[in-house]
C-alpha cells in the first residue's frame, strides 16, 4: 500500500522519462490557460479590491459574442475588435450600474454582487446567442509534431505564446504608462490615490475593460480547445486555487501558480489517480493550494498580510 | 401605538432575559408557528413539495452557515459538501441499522458532518478572508469526489444513488416514497423550529459573543481572552452540524433520492446568497433569505404565463437566470445589510407610529 503510493509512481516516472516529460509539458500548457483566467481576477482585485467571481462568465460571454458574430458572417478581425468593444461597453455598464453604488461595502458583499453579475451575464449571453455548444475556429493551427521524441501540439504552443505576450504587454503597461502608474497607485491605497487626483471611476472602467479583454483571449483559447458552452464559465473555479496559490495581488503569482497547479494536477492524475479511483483532478488543485496556504497564508507572491489591532 | 414595550414590566431576571422580550413579538411568533403547523390544511402537494419543504431545509442550512459566516466571520463555500456528508451518513446508518429512530439518525449524521467540518475548519486558524473561502472549496470538491468514489457510502449499489428507505415514527411513515408531503413537512418544520431556537440561544450567550468578537477583530478578541482556536473550530463544528442535518433532510424529507450532484457548488453559493440577502448575523434573516431565494425562481417561472406572455422554454429559462441575478444585485445595492435590517427598520417605525419621530 505504502509502496504503491510513495515509491511506485516515482519509479514509473524514472522508467519512461519521455512520457513524464510529455505529462509535465501538457500540464504546463494547461497551466498557462488557467493563468489566463486567473490574470483577469488579479487585475480587478488589485485595482478595486473586488473579488470578481464573474470573470469565468466574462470569459464565456466574450467567447459567445465572438462566435455569435462570426456565425453571422463577420470576418475574424472585425469580430475580435467588436467583441473587445463589447467587453469595454460591459465594463462601463458594470461600473455605472453596479460598482458605483457599492463603494465602501465589505468585500463579501461585493463578491456576492459579482456572483449576481455572473448570473446576469450568463443569462444575457445565452439569450442573445443561444445555449447550444458552438465550435470556435479563428484559424489557430492545430497540428502535432515531435521534438526529441516528445509529442507537442501547435495549438498548445500558440496558447502559451499568446499568454506570454499578454503578460509582457500587461507588465509593460503597468510599469511604463501613465494609466499603469495610476492603476498601481489605486491598488496601493484608494484614498491616497484619490487625493492626488486620480479618478477612481475611470480607473475601474479601465481595469474591468482590460480584464474583459484578457477574458476574451482566455475565451478564444478555451473555446477553440473545448467548444463554447456553459461549462466554459466553470474554469473560473479552476482559476481560484491558482489565485490563492500565487496570491491575489500578484500578476507573476497568477502565472507561476497556474503552472504549478497545471503540472501538479496532471502528474497527480496520471501517477496517483489510478490508485484512488481516478478523477482526482476535480479537487487536487484545491488541496494543493490549501497545503501551500497553511505555510504561506498570503500565497506565494502575495503582499505580506500585516494585522494591527 | 400597537407595537411598543411601554407598560410591560419584568419582575424576574428570567423574564428580562427571554428570547422575545416584547409581548407583541411573542404573540407574532406564536401565531406564525401555529400558522406554519396549520399550513398542510391549506396548501396542496405542489406547494408543500416544491416550495415549503425546500424552504425549511434551506432555512436550516442558512442558519448553519449564518452561525459561521454571519456570527463568526468565516466565509465558507463548503456548505454543499457538509450537507452531502449529512445525507450520505443518514443513508448509511439507517440502511445498516434500520431500528434507530430516523430523527436520531439525522442527529448522528449531523455529528458526522460536524466532525468533517472540524477537520476542514483547521486551516481557518492561519488562513483568513477570501483565502479561506477558496480553501473551503477544497472541502466541497473533495467530499463530493469521495462520496462518489467510495462505494461504501452508498452500499455499493450500481447507480451510486442513495434512496430514502421507508421509516416510521409512532406508526406513521415519515420517509420513503409512500410518506405523504404533509407528514414530511411537519417533521421538517418541527426540526427547524427546535434548531432555530437552539441557534438563537447560542448566539446570545457566551458562545455567540465569542464568535462575534472574533468576527469583529480576531486579534483584539484574542487579547481580551477569547481563544481563537476553540472559538473558530466550535463555529465550524456547529455550523457543519446544522448543514449536515439539513443535508439529511434534503435526501429523506424532500428529494427522496439523491446523488452527489444534488450537493454541488451551486448549492453552496445559493445558501451563501440566502445568508447575505437575509442578513449576516441574524437568525430571522436566514429564514427571510431562504424564503426569498426559494420563492423568486418559483415566481419567475409562473409569472410570464400569468400575464399572458409566452415564449420558448429555453429563452424563459435564460431570462429567469438574468432576472435572478439582477434582483440579487439590486438587493445588495438597496440594502447591503439584508432583509433582516429592513425588518428592523420597520419595527422601529412601528414603535413610533403614528408619529414620525
Amino acid at each position: 500500500m505504502l509502496y504503491n503510493f510513495l515509491i511506485a509512481p516515482f519509479l514509473d516516472m524514472a522508467g519512461s522519462p519521455v512520457f513524464f516529460a510529455e505529462v509535465v509539458i501538457s500540464g504546463l500548457l494547461t497551466g498557462i490557460m488557467y493563468s489566463l483566467v486567473a490574470l483577469g481576477f488579479v487585475l480587478i482585485f488589485k485595482a478595486s479590491g473586488v473579488f470578481n467571481f464573474a470573470q469565468g462568465v466574462m470569459v464565456l460571454f466574450a467567447a459567445l459574442t465572438l462566435v455569435g458574430l462570426m456565425e453571422r458572417g463577420v470576418p475574424v478581425w472585425l469580430a475580435l475588435i467588436l467583441t473587445a468593444a463589447a467587453m469595454t461597453a460591459l465594463a462601463f455598464a458594470i461600473e455605472r450600474i453596479m460598482l458605483r453604488h457599492l463603494v465602501n461595502q465589505e468585500g463579501i458583499i461585493l463578491f456576492m454582487a459579482t456572483i449576481g453579475l455572473s448570473y446576469v451575464l450568463q443569462g444575457l449571453g445565452e439569450t442573445l446567442w443561444g445555449s447550444n455548444v458552438k465550435r470556435l475556429d479563428v484559424g489557430i493551427p492545430n497540428a502535432s509534431f515531435e521534438i526529441g521524441g516528445i509529442l507537442l501540439n501547435e495549438f498548445d504552443l500558440f496558447a502559451a505564446a499568446s499568454g506570454a505576450v499578454l503578460v509582457t504587454v500587461l507588465a509593460v503597461f503597468f510599469h511604463y504608462t501613465r494609466i499603469g502608474r495610476a492603476l498601481r497607485a489605486v491598488a496601493d491605497d484608494h484614498q491616497a490615490a484619490l487625493s492626488v487626483g486620480i479618478p477612481l471611476k475611470n480607473i475601474w472602467i479601465i481595469v474591468w475593460s482590460v480584464a474583459g479583454v484578457v477574458g476574451l483571449v482566455a475565451g478564444i483559447m478555451w473555446g477553440a480547445k473545448s467548444g463554447v458552452q456553459f461549462s466554459l464559465s466553470l474554469i473560473a473555479l479552476k482559476a481560484l486555487p491558482v489565485l490563492i496559490l500565487g496570491g491575489f495581488t500578484s500578476v507573476p503569482g497568477a502565472i507561476v501558480g497556474g503552472l504549478i497547479i497545471g503540472v501538479g494536477e496532471k502528474v497527480a492524475e496520471i501517477y496517483w489517480g489510478p490508485l484512488v479511483g481516478g478523477a482526482i483532478e476535480t479537487w487536487f488543485a484545491y488541496m494543493l493550494a490549501l497545503a501551500f496556504l497553511v505555510f504561506r497564508p498570503q500565497g506565494l507572491f502575495g503582499e505580506r498580510i500585516i494585522e494591527r489591532v | 401605538m400597537i407595537y411598543r414595550e411601554a407598560g410591560q414590566f419584568n419582575t424576574s431576571y428570567a423574564g428580562d432575559q427571554r428570547v422575545f422580550p416584547i409581548l407583541q413579538d411573542r404573540w407574532c411568533v406564536a401565531a406564525a408557528i401555529l400558522f406554519a403547523y396549520a399550513i398542510p390544511l391549506l396548501a396542496n402537494e405542489y406547494w408543500l413539495q416544491a416550495v415549503l419543504i425546500p424552504f425549511l431545509i434551506f432555512a436550516l442550512a442558512a442558519i448553519g452557515l449564518n452561525l459561521l459566516t454571519g456570527y463568526c466571520g468565516q466565509v465558507s463555500l463548503g456548505t454543499g459538501g457538509f450537507m452531502a456528508v449529512g445525507g450520505y451518513m443518514t443513508y448509511k446508518i439507517t440502511t445498516n441499522i434500520p431500528d434507530i429512530n430516523i430523527i436520531v439518525v439525522f442527529l448522528i449524521a449531523g455529528l458526522c458532518a460536524a466532525l468533517v467540518g472540524l477537520v476542514f475548519g483547521l486551516p481557518s486558524l492561519r488562513i483568513k478572508g477570501f483565502y479561506l473561502a477558496v480553501a473551503t472549496l477544497a472541502a466541497q470538491f473533495f467530499i463530493g469526489w469521495l462520496l462518489n468514489k467510495v462505494g461504501w457510502f452508498y452500499n455499493y449499489n450500481a447507480s451510486g444513488t442513495i434512496t430514502a428507505p421507508p421509516r416510521e415514527m409512532f406508526g406513521i411513515v415519515v420517509t420513503g416514497p409512500h410518506a405523504s408531503a404533509e407528514v414530511r413537512y411537519l417533521v421538517a418544520l418541527s426540526l427547524v423550529i427546535v434548531f432555530a431556537l437552539v441557534a438563537k440561544n447560542l448566539v446570545r450567550g457566551k458562545v455567540g459573543r465569542g464568535w462575534m468578537a472574533i468576527r469583529d477583530k480576531d486579534i483584539a478578541a484574542e487579547i481580551i481572552g477569547i481563544r481563537p482556536l476553540q472559538t473558530k473550530l466550535l463555529a465550524f463544528t456547529i455550523s457543519s452540524f446544522y448543514c449536515g442535518v439539513a443535508g439529511a433532510m434534503t435526501v429523506f424529507l424532500w428529494l427522496g433520492s439523491a446523488e452527489t450532484e444534488a450537493f454541488d457548488i451551486f448549492l453552496s453559493f445559493n445558501i451563501l446568497f440566502m445568508v447575505i440577502i437575509g442578513g449576516l448575523g441574524s437568525i430571522l434573516g436566514s429564514f427571510l433569505g431562504a424564503a426569498f431565494i426559494t420563492l423568486v425562481p418559483v415566481f419567475l417561472t409562473n409569472a410570464p404565463p400569468l400575464i399572458g406572455l409566452s415564449m420558448p422554454i429555453d429563452v424563459q429559462k435564460h431570462i429567469e437566470v438574468m432576472l435572478f441575478g439582477s434582483l440579487i444585485i439590486f438587493f445588495l445595492i438597496v440594502e447591503p445589510q439584508g432583509l433582516a435590517r429592513l425588518w428592523q427598520i420597520t419595527k422601529e417605525k412601528l414603535r413610533l407610529w403614528p408619529f414620525p419621530y
